[in-house]
């Protein structure tokens, strides 16, 4: 009873710890100023995982799409013992909605042969959609089961899931290949290990080494960015340090399901959100101007 | 994908669990109400599940034009592919122009995969929605009477509007609590249409062993005063006297995010974006500081009274009443004041 499980995580901005700064004039949000964080609940996904593979063996592969600075998680991955990590990185992914988000990942999935377990996050703190897991499920053809909250029981032929539906529970049983999305409460995930930190600080995936290579040589040398490139990969490769990265050639991706043409939904308006004036009622924190408050709220019927 | 439709009816998905509506789905027929008219067309819920056509009436009364109505042993209970493969069936069948969804865990679960199916647009936790025109950028083709999909987004940051022009139909999914439930009309009557769907026994994927639903111990939706409490608050001790004062008051604790996280209290009475969202006569916020995600939950409540010791607090921007001031102080004088006037 061993599992072949894919986990998908995102890098995503932190949305909990946004300040001024990080809305443009023009309303729009300035990602480049915000702190990119591993999406909270794709942490746990990655522990589901992990904490499966202890118990009935097994691989664990990550998958992420993202800019190439999303191998930032990629590593975080690798230090909590991921078997496997791979970078979906393409220019004409960018503008995806969750639709053709989730048909690019389909075709990734699709990669990796005899995956038995597709975790996902619940929900990602950029969009709070919970829309890309249900639908990469019914992308591959997979049962789904959201809000996944325990792992009961695994055998060969089932695992028997409790999910939490906020008011109340299910517990189900399905038999893999099958997708479930992971709440916040499933788990505690791991520290990074410090022996894996040691060892996977140094991977890097392709693009980043392109950055590297830029810095290093300015962006017209690009004999020497190649040849840097080829050389610090081949190095890394050796090491098993290089971090595996595809584009939608690679996971054989229709481009016109892809990025802005392949998603239905566009943006009609952004507005950001000011708070306007403060033309509220200020009331002294004293016994009398309390009692006429009081008596002003059970006046106008909101009281009694 | 269906094309484009602009005959079709405004649909919402009718979520019954267990053979009792939910709420959300009523509160999505007042809004789907106001979209059908201005757009002319009929207003219909589509109701699926096993011996449930007796919930028609009810659909009717909030106002719902049709039912489309599909009984099937094999939704008997929800399931997420069951479920979305006779949505579907019914979408191609009748080309609506809008689905919309309540933004339950269920239609949470639903909606992404019927999208997913259709390929279709789908926008997730819709805060309002409208109809409107749209005109793409890059080819200056203007899309007329569009569904206008309006969320807030980036946690909250921003509030977005979406739409999907070209890929029906145009789906949705909208918080509870945030459109207000109808008052039923049961003089208010209309057409169930009974339909078939084909499914098998190879569509049931998933097994369900047990369920368990329990009634929330808390009513925040129901209460017409709410006296809610924030980090500022400290304690579950000091959760103790607003509880004294929604009792005085007859309503109801409710708490931020900040105060559940903290083990203040239990997160049945969560206000907010990943709360309740609730719209009373009178909300008493206390020691709230006003994030967002909170005013998301209860900024539509007919009167707000903020109490916080820092004056700058965002609460008090949607404030209606602001005392300045520890709430250990404030809250006895206004227990002492509601009592004395009771």
């Amino acid at each position: 009873m061993a599992f072949n499980s894919v986990v998908l995580v995102k890098q995503v901005p932190d949305t909990k710890n946004i300040t001024g700064q990080a809305m443009l004039d023009d309303g729009t949000v300035n990602r480049a100023a915000l702190p990119a964080i591993f999406n909270p609940e794709d942490l746990n996904a990655l522990e589901a995982a992990l904490a499966l593979r202890q118990l009935c063996g097994g691989s664990v592969s990550v998958m992420t799409m993202g800019p190439p600075s999303a191998c930032e998680v990629l590593r975080e991955c690798l230090y909590r013992g991921a078997d496997r990590v791979i970078l979906i990185t393409d220019r004409r992914a960018a503008a995806s909605d969750t639709l053709s988000t989730s048909y690019i990942l389909s075709c990734a999935v699709r990669q990796i042969p005899d995956v038995q377990l597709v975790f996902c996050g619940r929900q990602a703190i950029d969009g709070d959609t919970a829309q890309v897991g249900p639908q990469l499920a019914e992308k591959l053809n997979l049962p789904q089961v959201t809000y996944v909250e325990e792992l009961i029981e695994a055998s060969d032929s089932s695992l028997t899931l409790r999910r939490n539906l906020g008011d109340g529970y299910e517990i189900v049983k399905a038999s893999p290949p099958l997708l479930m999305t992971i709440v916040d409460t499933a788990n505690t995930p791991r520290p990074p290990a410090a022996r894996k930190m040691l060892r996977y600080k140094r991977a890097r995936g392709k693009t980043e080494l392109q950055k590297e290579a830029t810095e290093q040589y300015g962006k017209d040398a690009k004999e020497d960015i190649d040849r840097y490139v080829q050389q610090r990969s081949d190095q890394l490769s050796a090491k098993g340090l290089l971090i595996e990265q595809w584009d939608l050639d690679t996971v054989k991706a229709d481009v016109t399901r892809c990025g802005r043409s392949g998603s239905p939904t566009k943006v009609h308006r952004i507005q950001s959100v000011v708070l306007t004036g403060t033309d509220h009622k200020r009331i002294e924190p004293t016994a009398q101007a309390i009692g006429e408050l009081v008596h002003e709220l059970i006046e106008d019927h909101t009281v009694g | 994908m269906i094309e484009v439709n602009r005959n079709g009816d405004v649909w919402v998905f009718a979520q019954q669990d267990n053979g009792k509506l939910n709420d959300v789905s009523l509160e999505l027929l007042s809004k789907g109400r106001e979209l059908a008219d201005q757009l002319k067309v009929p207003l219909a819920a589509a109701l699926l599940g096993q011996d449930v056509e007796p919930l028609a009436q009810s659909l009717f009364h909030h106002g719902a034009d049709k039912v489309y109505l599909a009984e099937h042993n094999l939704l008997e209970t929800y399931q997420a592919n069951t479920y979305a493969k006779a949505l579907c069936e019914l979408i191609t069948r009748h080309k609506p122009q809008i689905v919309i969804y309540g933004a339950t865990p269920r239609g949470r679960d639903l909606a992404p995969r019927v999208a997913s199916a259709m390929k279709a647009g789908l926008t997730a936790d819709c805060t309002d929605l409208d109809i409107g025109d749209n005109t793409d950028p890059s080819t200056k083709v203007t899309h007329k009477n569009l569904l206008l999909q309006i969320r807030p987004a980036f946690g909250g940051n921003i509030i977005a509007t979406i739409v999907n022009y070209d890929r029906w139909p145009q789906m949705a999914t909208v918080r509870a609590g945030v459109m207000p439930m109808p008052t039923p009309d049961t003089s208010r009557n209309g057409s169930v249409v009974k339909e078939k769907v084909e499914l098998e026994l190879a569509d049931v994927l998933i097994q369900v062993i047990e369920k368990s639903q329990r009634e929330k111990r808390v009513n925040l939706k129901g209460s017409r005063i709410i006296v809610s409490g924030g980090a500022g608050v400290g304690s579950p001790e000091g959760f103790g006297l607003l509880r004294e004062l929604a009792n005085a008051l007859g309503g109801e604790v409710g708490a931020s995010r900040a105060a559940v996280d903290s083990g203040f209290i239990d997160k049945d009475h969560q206000v907010g974006q990943t709360g309740t969202t609730v719209r009373p006569a009178l909300y008493i916020a206390v020691g709230i500081s006003g994030a967002i995600q909170h005013r998301a939950g209860m900024q539509e409540s007919a009167k707000v009274l903020a109490v916080n010791t820092d004056p700058d607090a965002p609460i008090f921007s949607i404030a209606h009443y602001g005392i300045v001031g520890d709430y250990r102080e404030v809250v006895p004088k206004l227990i002492k004041a509601v009592k004395a006037r009771a």
